[in-house]
């Protein structure tokens, strides 16, 4: 780190430097070092998350071996006879983020090429904000739509769907997941240079030869990170999906059933009074690791990506 | 080749590429239509409900006499307080990496950590201030607990913020103010800050909506929905808007379900009195300053 | 206007000094404009008593002058960014309240050797400077220099004018703020006298309060200049302060910087030789970072000793 520049160096006696105040190179220093605390906590609490998590699943993995976390196909952690297998919470998890994909991914694709190929400027100025909006609504109130207007939905169409099923959770989380899809792919389209578009165009090749052909193969990274992020995001996501999937820890694939997912579950554990310090309690550290590293490998892939394409097209 | 042959497939190559045109408008409509059913929705279900009686009672079991009183005080609360800690820490952060760190593999470290938190989810967040703030510190399950909790989730997204206006600010101006004998803290005080506001500001308001609506951080560290008083103070127990709300949402009555939709509707209503500031915000200094 | 200029100069009288060197530049202007004529006879050095600030390019006689009239030296100054050399080897001495001009082709190196000399290099990372820069002696590179301090003492004004986004008023009272005045009097006087100096108060003195970034941007430019010269700095460094201006500003600023050789010393990088010509007593040739020749303007321009500097000056490149 350099901190001779600007940063005041100390004083010495010949004319130039006569005017230095010992209280302003501290006060300088001082600056520089609060300022380099504020940035110390974002890796703190990277550390610190790291730390808790481990610790405290250290500590469940005393308790129950870690074969039977990954193998066991139950999880009834609390009801007798115990069972911690991670399969059901794990299977709803991704039963939800595959669910969910399907949905967001053709739907936001096809928005972010109409919003970058064929929308009409003034068209793409109203979309996009409500696009924008659709992304800062909380979490809890796509649970609450869920609850009220997708499940009765699903429960009309399919009579045999439980009141929770997993179906209305994918259908939210795919609305949820759509703003991130449209709006990272939307970029990495925009971002592909006009000289190839009009390479294309220049050989006789229509609007939809170029789109299809040219802009979104050149653009496929973007819009395979933006799936990864959406899918991250997915895994992650919480209160819409306890409020849609339900709380049975399920390892089912029929989207019709209730569901719990990694998250949902460590809502519910926090709901209830289980005390801390017990092997139930220790469970949502547990679960919680899993879903850490789970979503961070994901993100790391798409930044990854991402950061290949911009130096590509710097 | 013989003619026809290729009329055929022309005229089968025009129909493709007029399909994949409809659907691509179709799923940019699908999109819009359904924020308009989500909005109305919440409206048919909630607006009745709202009401003078709705706003100052207190959380009942009864949906008639239930009011969000105690929810809107804790949301207050709570983000005046992830305010006053977020702030400072976010935007000191932003301003150590564009203007202290050395273009270094450190800065690409802290670079890389802060958009690896940016997508941890809320709910690890949670589990962390449990830990940390809740058992370790003993604060408990506190309003305080819960905004350092927030400060945490929301530090990334201001952090990013801060920094792309950071980088707004042309060199020539830092250049300037050190010709000129500023010190390093001086131009970034009087200059760099001053001129980045405007974008600082609107990244702050953002990420402070996005603390107003998070619900599952909150709910991990012990906020609850049943809270008969208003917090007096930052060590008191706590309800938040969007935890009332999940808590109704979950209930089965219909009853319920309508007043979780009138207090999603002043939710709401905060948000977007929130976002209209940004945007008069950028939009006031976005006039004033411009290089 | 002009005759104006001319009395806020406190001793116009001390201008008319005898000269050893005419002026034999061509300057169109100073045929049909009095006063400009005027200026080209007090354009004469006024301490022609150390003519040897002409130096042959193995500049030892730098070390020679008597370090009265010298403000600021050089020493086998080198620069580097990264592993690339910028600068090898200048030598070369600044007199005092003279205008010292740098010309040379694009990328030659004249800017970063300004930048050297208030240490404006250092905010660049990777960067490493071998040599000396003596202000009145005093090495800025030692360590233990305080740079802020300094770059008080040297002030330096950029090619492309920046104001600051605020007030015409807070930008020339930003410098004088940083050392501790306060005082609204003290203050507005400061300003006043800067803003005068650098013949931009009368077109603001009504609207000191308006945004700076409304000015034209000749205006802007002095306005930097006046910023520049609120910090009482005895030093002046321009990075080509006129060329992204119109003509009718750069001869303003050209005016300009001939009255403030008065008081300051003034080194100037400029790409364009008639400006060098106009308003400079020394220039420095600089081609492929190194200086080439350095000597007084018109026997620089009149009768260059090395081949490139004719080749340059002659237009044959560049």
């Amino acid at each position: 780190m350099r901190f001779a520049d600007t940063t005041v160096s100390l004083a010495s006696d010949d004319g130039i430097t006569g005017g230095v105040t010992r209280f302003r190179y501290w006060f300088e220093r001082a600056i520089h070092v609060f300022l380099f605390a504020c940035a110390g906590i974002s890796v703190l609490t990277t550390v610190s998350i790291v730390f808790v998590l481990l610790v405290e699943s250290v500590r469940f993995f005393f308790d129950v071996s870690v074969f039977d976390f990954l193998t066991d196909t139950k999880w009834t952690p609390l009801l007798k006879p115990q069972h911690f297998g991670i399969l059901p919470l794990m299977c709803g998890t991704l039963l939800v983020a595959f669910g969910s994909s399907l949905i967001a991914i053709p739907i936001g694709l096809g928005t972010a090429i109409f919003l970058s190929e064929y929308a009409p400027p003034r068209l793409r100025d109203v979309i996009k904000p409500l696009v924008e909006v659709l992304a800062g609504i909380p979490s809890v109130v796509y649970g609450y739509f869920a609850v009220v207007s997708i499940s009765p939905l699903v429960r009309s169409t399919f009579p045999s769907a439980g009141p929770f099923n997993a179906a209305s959770a994918c259908v939210v989380v795919g609305i949820m997941t759509l703003p991130m899809i449209i709006s990272l792919s939307e970029d990495a389209l925009r971002a592909v240079p006009r000289s190839l578009r009009e390479g294309a165009y220049a050989l006789g090749a229509t609007k939809f030869d170029t789109t299809a052909h040219v802009v979104v193969p050149a653009a496929m990274s973007g819009i395979v990170a933006s799936f990864l992020l959406a899918i991250s995001r997915a895994i992650g996501e919480t209160m819409a999906v306890t409020l849609a999937a339900g709380a049975t820890p399920k390892a089912t694939l029929n989207p019709l059933e209730s569901v719990q997912t990694m998250t949902a579950y460590i809502v519910q554990i926090s709901q209830g009074d289980t005390p801390a310090g017990t092997v139930e309690y220790r469970t949502i550290f547990a679960v919680g690791l899993a879903l850490f590293l789970s979503t961070m490998v994901i993100n790391l892939v798409a930044q990854g990506i991402l950061s290949r394409m911009r130096e590509k097209y710097e | 080749m013989t003619g026809p042959g290729l009329l055929n497939r022309q005229r089968r190559r025009r129909i493709i590429a007029s399909m994949f045109a409809f659907s691509c408008a179709a799923a940019a409509t699908l999109c819009v239509v359904v924020l308009f059913l989500l909005v109305g929705k919440i409206f048919s279900e909630g607006a009745a409900w709202l009401n003078w009686d709705f706003l100052w009672n207190l959380p009942s079991r009864h949906p008639e006499k239930a009011g969000i009183k105690t929810a809107l005080a804790g949301s207050l609360w709570l983000t005046g307080l992830t305010a006053v800690i977020s702030l400072p820490v976010g935007i000191g952060a932003a301003v150590y990496l564009e203007e202290y760190a050395a273009v270094s593999r450190w800065k690409k470290l802290f670079q890389i950590n802060i958009a690896n938190l940016a997508g941890v989810p809320s709910i690890v967040y949670g589990i962390l201030g449990l830990a940390v703030f809740v058992q370790l510190f003993t604060l408990g399950s506190s309003l305080i607990s819960g905004a350092l909790t927030l400060s945490l989730v929301i530090l990334p997204i201001i952090i990013l913020a801060t920094q792309e206006a950071l980088r707004g600010v042309p060199d020539s101006i830092r250049h300037a103010s050190y010709a000129l004998g500023a010190t390093r803290w001086q131009t970034v005080r009087h200059q760099v800050l001053p001129a980045a506001m405007p974008g600082i500001m609107t990244g702050v308001i953002l990420a402070l909506s996005r603390a107003i609506g998070e619900a599952a951080p909150l709910v991990a560290v012990g906020a609850m929905a049943y809270v008969p008083f208003v917090p007096s103070g930052p060590t008191d127990q706590f309800s938040a808007l969007p935890i009332q709300i999940f808590n109704w949402a979950a209930r089965p009555k219909a009853e319920f379900h309508q007043i979780a939709g009138a207090a999603i509707i002043v939710l709401l209503f905060v948000l977007i009195c929130m976002n209209v500031t940004a945007v008069a915000v950028r939009h006031f200094y976005g006039k004033r300053v411009r290089w | 206007m002009v005759m104006d200029r001319r009395s806020l100069l406190p001793n116009s009288s001390k201008k008319q000094t005898v000269t050893t060197y005419t002026m034999t530049t061509t300057e169109p202007i100073a045929m049909d404009d009095p006063t400009t004529a005027d200026d080209a006879i007090s354009r004469v050095p006024t301490v022609p008593v150390n003519p040897p600030i002409a130096q042959s390019e193995n500049s030892a006689s730098a070390e020679g002058l008597p370090s009265a009239n010298v403000k600021l030296v050089t020493r086998n100054l080198r620069f580097f960014y990264g592993s690339v050399q910028a600068l090898s080897d200048i030598s070369m001495s600044i007199p005092v309240n003279r205008v010292t001009a740098l010309i040379g082709p694009s990328g030659c190196g004249k800017s970063t050797f300004l930048r050297c000399l208030n240490r404006m290099n250092d905010m660049i990372e990777k960067t490493r400077v071998e040599g000396d820069v003596l202000l009145d002696g005093n090495d800025v590179y030692k360590p233990g220099t305080d740079v802020v301090e300094l770059r008080k003492r040297v002030g330096m004004v950029f090619q492309k004018s920046n104001p600051f986004p605020k007030s015409i008023f807070e930008n020339v009272a930003y410098g004088p703020r940083l050392t501790g005045i306060n005082g609204r009097a003290e203050l507005q006087e400061i300003v006043e006298k800067s803003l005068k100096r650098a013949a931009l108060l009368d077109e603001v003195k009504d609207r000191l309060n308006d945004s700076a970034l409304r000015l034209s941007g000749g205006q802007q430019q002095r306005l930097c200049i006046a910023r520049a010269l609120a910090t009482s700095p005895e030093v002046l460094l321009m990075d080509e302060p006129a060329s992204a201006l119109d003509p009718a500003s750069t001869t303003r600023i050209e005016d300009l910087i001939f009255e403030l050789r008065e008081r300051y010393t003034i080194v100037i990088v400029t790409h364009n030789m008639q400006q060098a010509a106009r308003v400079s007593d020394q220039t420095g040739f600089f081609y492929e970072g190194q200086l080439i020749e350095v000597g007084p303007t018109r026997q620089l321009f009149t009768t260059p000793t090395e081949k490139q500097t004719e080749d340059y000056i002659t237009g044959r490149f560049g």
